[in-house]
């Protein structure tokens, strides 16, 4: 490999107390992709993301960034959002990003340019000597957007970074998250929701219980999990001895799913259709969401834990 | 280190600009002003009701006139008590409202003395002091003319002891004690076992705010993703440091400034504030010789030893407790209410010094006293007040040794939990936690 990836975690482990937290967890950034870490609520994605953002150590192994252990001077090349987000209420909205701009490194000249540059961009100008406490929610979020990426870090790693936004905010965060790494900037996404990361990343790492348990890229993830289920659209009526031979699952008028059984091939079953006069409107293989693909690698590493999902919020 | 002095800068502006600071800082002074007005105020204010007694002296005890006071006026008359009595009932324009009757002296040897004080208004403490003592002034002189004694004699009988208290191994001549030493010294000593008090408590509590403030924002885990932990502490722990000395400063200036507009606006001038504290026999003789002897004993006080110790006390004492405070605020849960029992373990050791100070005034070199000054918690707030007591040289140095090493270890503990607990968000968290993330790796 040319160039090493932005982060690379290696056999990282993390116990507080008794608990362990991250378990021997391996994986390295892709290039050009948005890595998406899921997860449910306790996996260790957090616990991961600080070790990363060296707010704590790991017990063993190692992190690299850009190939170079990790060290005091990264911080100041990654953006991090927070689950748990706030600012100082009590500040002046530009007198808080230069703060939190310069503790990344920034010069004052240079911070106060991109602070005014930043907030242009959001259309919040006018903003820059309230108080945090005199704006809207939906500014507050921006605001806190900005103190992010405001000293061009590499690498951005989001906490679950749609949590409590706005359509509109959600969105256009949403935009500048992928212009940012059109630019280059490497995005670690980490998220229980399973559909936001099917929007947005190319590449997955699902966590849980503190061990990485599938890595690559999503469509590769969701051919791999595919389970012989197609969706056929017809017209008119379907043979009756189509039952007898496959599995329909939800019948309709004018559209059905069939999982296939063992030994049984997609080609075998349109070939049975076609015999059959059938009117094929539409046919194409079902993919197991990322949702469904989580929950079944989870109950074939650990049969007894049937729904992970219990613990996490509805 | 740049990022330590950003956190101090910011810190430091974000409190002394605020409203709640200026207003503390300004109005306190002004707050105190117009407390010792009103005081002023009372004091005075009882002084206009006036009385004027009428004198029947038929033993012709007083030789000349008796002196006057605020609200109090002597005038002798020839007619006798029941005259006036009538006079007084009859309500006579500008007459007396009292009448002191002082009986004939029959036996210039007794001890005891009997005068008669008529007034249908009741006599109030002051005004009965202010009689007898004039009365017995005058009797004394009396009863000397009647007892043909020397006069001089008699004044050599009140000898004016004072001690004068001197260092064994100091030489002679040079730094005697006065007697005034040992007072003036309980008097500083007093004074800056307060200051160590009032500044741990309120600007210890800042900093347990400030940490408070940036947990519960949820702005710390943006900060410390740029700055150690340690490093945010320390930071907080000098920005409000140096916002309390500002305001300190800002005191020291205001207040003598106040007063002295006070005093001039509202014409309190010296007699007035000499008459409130003074004890009335003091002569203005032996007023000026105390002054004196204070002002030598204020002199003679080592200050080239005082102030630095006090400093390195008072910074010690300052770090100490305010990294204490910080990691209490760190382990506080959302609901400020449930944390505050988590403060309790601080602010018993600070009240506890206190009383410890207080006792150590009475007896400097007491074994509570020099034990409690290399107890950490307490030696901040003792050792400083016994200082002016010249305490043995290795007592302070030892003190001192104790106290700037265990600021260090405390800051450094309060390290270890604060960079735990500030994450740990949701309830409070227990003293048993906390003893835990000491323990916890990084």
């Amino acid at each position: 490999m040319s160039t090493p990836p932005i982060i690379e975690v290696k056999d990282v482990r993390k116990a507080y107390g008794e608990k362990v937290a991250v378990d021997d967890v391996t994986f390295a950034m892709p290039p050009d992709a948005i890595l998406g870490m899921l997860g449910p609520n306790g996996a260790g994605k957090t616990s991961l993301i600080r070790m990363i953002t060296t707010i704590t150590a790991p017990d063993a192994g190692q992190i690299f960034f850009q190939g170079e252990p990790l060290s005091g001077y990264h911080p100041t090349q990654i953006g991090y959002l927070p689950e748990e987000r706030g600012l100082y209420k009590k500040m002046y909205v530009g007198e808080q990003l230069l703060y939190l701009a310069r503790l990344k490194g920034l010069g004052k000249k240079e911070a106060e340019e991109r602070a005014r540059e930043w907030l242009g961009k959001f259309n919040l100008e006018d903003q820059w000597s309230k108080k945090v406490e005199e704006l809207s929610k939906g500014m507050q979020q921006q605001v806190q957007f900005i103190a992010t990426v405001i000293h061009n870090p590499k690498l951005l790693i989001l906490d679950e970074p749609f949590s409590g936004l706005d359509p509109v905010n959600a969105t256009r965060m949403r935009t500048e998250i992928l212009r940012l790494k059109e630019q280059g900037t490497g995005v670690i996404f980490s998220t229980h929701r399973m559909e936001q990361v099917e929007e947005l990343c190319e590449y997955i790492v699902l966590i849980n219980q503190g061990k990485n348990i599938l890595e690559g890229k999503v469509a590769e993830i969701r051919r791999q999990f595919q389970d012989d289920k197609f969706h056929l659209e017809f017209e008119g009526d379907l043979p009756p001895g189509l039952a007898g031979q496959y599995e329909l699952i939800n019948p309709t008028p004018s559209g059905v799913d069939i999982q296939l059984r063992p030994g049984q091939k997609a080609n075998d079953l349109l070939r049975y259709l076609l015999d059959h006069d059938v009117h094929i409107v539409g046919f194409q293989e079902l993919l197991p969401s990322l949702n469904e693909v989580f929950i079944k690698q989870v109950t074939q590493l650990d049969p007894t834990n049937t729904n992970p999902f219990d613990s996490a919020e509805a | 280190m740049n990022n330590l002095w950003l956190v101090i800068k910011r810190e430091y502006i974000t409190r002394v600009r605020r409203k709640s600071f200026i207003l503390a800082t300004l109005l306190t002074p002004l707050g105190l002003a117009v407390f010792f007005v009103v005081v002023q105020f009372i004091f005075s204010y009882e002084n206009d009701e006036v009385s004027r007694i009428a004198v029947v002296d038929d033993g012709d005890v007083f030789s000349g006139p008796i002196p006057d006071e605020k609200g109090l006026f002597f005038k002798f008359v020839d007619d006798d008590v029941e005259t006036i009595k009538a006079e007084i009932l009859e309500g006579q324009e500008g007459g007396y409202n009292a009448i002191l009757h002082i009986p004939v002296v029959k036996n210039p040897r007794a001890r005891d003395f009997r005068i008669e004080y008529f007034s249908d208004e009741p006599m109030s403490l002051d005004m009965e002091i202010a009689i007898k003592r004039r009365v017995e002034k005058a009797m004394r002189d009396y009863k000397i003319g009647q007892l043909e004694l020397d006069k001089t004699a008699l004044k050599a009988l009140d000898t004016d002891v004072a001690i004068r208290s001197k260092k064994i191994t100091v030489a002679e001549g040079e730094n005697e004690d006065t007697s005034m030493a040992g007072v003036v010294g309980a008097g500083l000593g007093t004074i800056m076992g307060f200051m160590m008090y009032l500044s741990i408590f309120i600007y210890g509590m800042m900093v347990m705010r400030s940490v408070m403030e940036e947990k519960m924002n949820r702005i710390v885990e943006v900060v410390i993703s740029s700055v150690k932990p340690t490093t945010l502490l320390l930071g907080k722990i000098i920005g409000v440091g140096a916002v309390g000395l500002t305001q300190v400063l800002a005191w020291m200036v205001l207040i003598p400034g106040v007063i002295f507009l006070v005093t001039i606006f509202f014409g309190f001038d010296a007699d007035a504030a000499q008459q409130m504290p003074q004890s009335p026999d003091m002569d203005p003789e032996e007023m000026q010789s105390m002054v004196e002897q204070v002002m030598a004993g204020v002199m003679e006080m080592n200050w080239w030893v005082i102030i630095p110790c006090f400093i390195i006390y008072f910074l010690g004492g300052y770090f100490m407790y305010a990294a204490l405070f910080a990691a209490v605020g760190s382990a506080m849960g959302d609901d400020l209410g449930e944390g505050q029992s988590l403060t309790i373990p601080i602010t018993i050791p600070v009240i506890l010094a206190l009383y410890i100070m207080m006792a150590a005034m009475q007896a400097p070199n007491s074994s509570l006293a020099v034990w409690s000054s290399f107890i950490p918690l307490f030696a901040p707030i003792v050792m400083p007040a016994r200082l002016p007591f010249e305490p043995p040289v290795w007592q302070i140095v030892l003190s001192l040794i104790i106290v700037v090493a265990f600021a260090g270890a405390m800051v450094w503990l309060a390290g270890r939990i604060y960079r735990v607990g500030i994450l740990n968000y949701g309830k409070k968290s227990s003293l048993r936690d906390m003893g835990r993330w000491l323990f916890s790796k990084y």
